[in-house]
């Protein structure tokens, strides 16, 4: 059976005190952001746009609150330049991506962003790790939220599953 | 009568008390810092655009604390979606007030969507702020950012003018820890040990 990755995700969180979580919907992460929604110390923050997380995090971190940023990697693309932020003042933020764009990806329109999503983290200077299995996530989570620097782990397509268009 | 936006940045933080400040970079960072530089105050050099999503995030990690942030037309043009943003968030003690000269004044003062005709109080109206106006009134708005229920915002439009550098410290990490230790004390260090 596979683990319950967004329940431990949803625990390690907690544990770290995390208390903004935000997010663009994925189907990946559907769990998880309702188990963010349903908890009371934190405040779930849906945005327009995942570049409105980097601000969010560095001004809830002014404030003495650690964030979360839930996101796929197509919205990678969309905080690039905001991200400078994390790194010239020091903002530590875990982002929390599932891939698209991976093997067995149907759109292919999604293929150039996922491909180019590692690649463009670290050109950013955020710490990027990869969990390739369910049971690698909630380790990588809890790890990333002891180290005060800005990380992103990436979710495997094939922990999520591959998006279906057929009805 | 033609408001001209140092003074009218100084008015505004005039008597601030324990107001937590965050200014989006350029023209406003310069106002703000022209009022007199603070360790609450949070003057962006870059990440244009997230000044506005800056307050939301301070205003929801300090609850009981006023925030206001103030930038220009330009930059609260490039982050408009975080009007949508607040607005679903309803923050009752944020303020947003955008000095708007019309122009993107540190790249050659071009015309920015506001000298067009685009009304931000609007759209933040439509977004559901509870006060949104585009005004002059600067000792009323500055009784609103103390303690009008938000999330408020105002446009106020200011003289287009090339007015000297009054810049605030650079480094960025500095920035970041004077404000966190002159909000949080030492609970500022102990969060951050937090390992």
């Amino acid at each position: 059976m596979q683990p319950d990755w967004p329940q431990e995700v949803h625990r390690a969180l907690s544990l770290a005190q995390v208390r903004v979580v935000g997010y663009v919907p994925d189907a990946g992460h559907s769990r998880l952001i309702e188990l963010c929604q349903g908890d009371r110390k934190m405040l779930s923050v849906v945005l327009t746009t995942e570049e409105e997380g980097i601000g969010l995090a560095a001004g809830a971190w002014l404030g003495g609150e650690k964030s979360v940023l839930l996101m796929q990697s197509s919205g990678v693309g969309n905080v690039i330049n905001a991200a400078g932020l994390l790194k010239t003042c020091r903002i530590p933020l875990l982002m929390i991506v599932t891939m698209r764009g991976e093997e067995g990806e149907f759109n292919s329109w999604q293929v150039p962003m996922g491909e180019a999503t590692p690649a463009v983290l670290e050109a950013m200077d955020v710490r990027v790790r990869r969990a390739a299995r369910a049971e690698e996530i909630a380790p990588l989570v809890a790890d990333a939220l002891r180290q005060e620097q800005a990380t992103a782990v990436l979710i495997s397509q094939g922990v999520i599953g591959i998006k279906s268009f057929r009805q | 009568m033609t408001l001209h936006r140092r003074e009218a940045v100084k008015t505004l933080l005039s008597g601030r008390g324990e107001l937590l400040v965050v200014a989006g970079l350029g023209s406003t960072a310069w106002d703000i810092t022209a009022a007199g530089d603070a360790p609450l105050n949070f003057p962006l050099w870059g990440a244009m655009g997230q000044a506005a999503m800056i307050g939301l995030g301070l205003a929801l990690a300090q609850p009981r604390r006023r925030v206001l942030v103030i930038t220009g037309d330009g930059e609260m043009l490039m982050g408009i979606g975080s009007l949508a943003t607040i607005g679903a968030q309803q923050p009752p003690n944020l303020t947003l007030v955008v000095i708007d000269n019309e122009r993107y004044g540190e790249t050659g003062m071009q015309e920015t969507h506001t000298a067009h005709g685009v009304d931000l109080a609007g759209v933040a109206r439509a977004c559901g702020f509870e006060y949104s106006k585009t005004t002059s009134s600067l000792k009323t708005l500055r009784s609103i950012i103390h303690e009008g229920a938000g999330p408020n915002f105002a446009v106020v439009k200011v003289a287009a003018e090339k007015l000297p550098l009054v810049l605030p410290p650079l480094d960025g990490v500095a920035l970041k820890d004077r404000f966190r230790r002159a909000l949080l004390g030492d609970s500022a260090e102990v969060l951050s040990q937090k390992r």
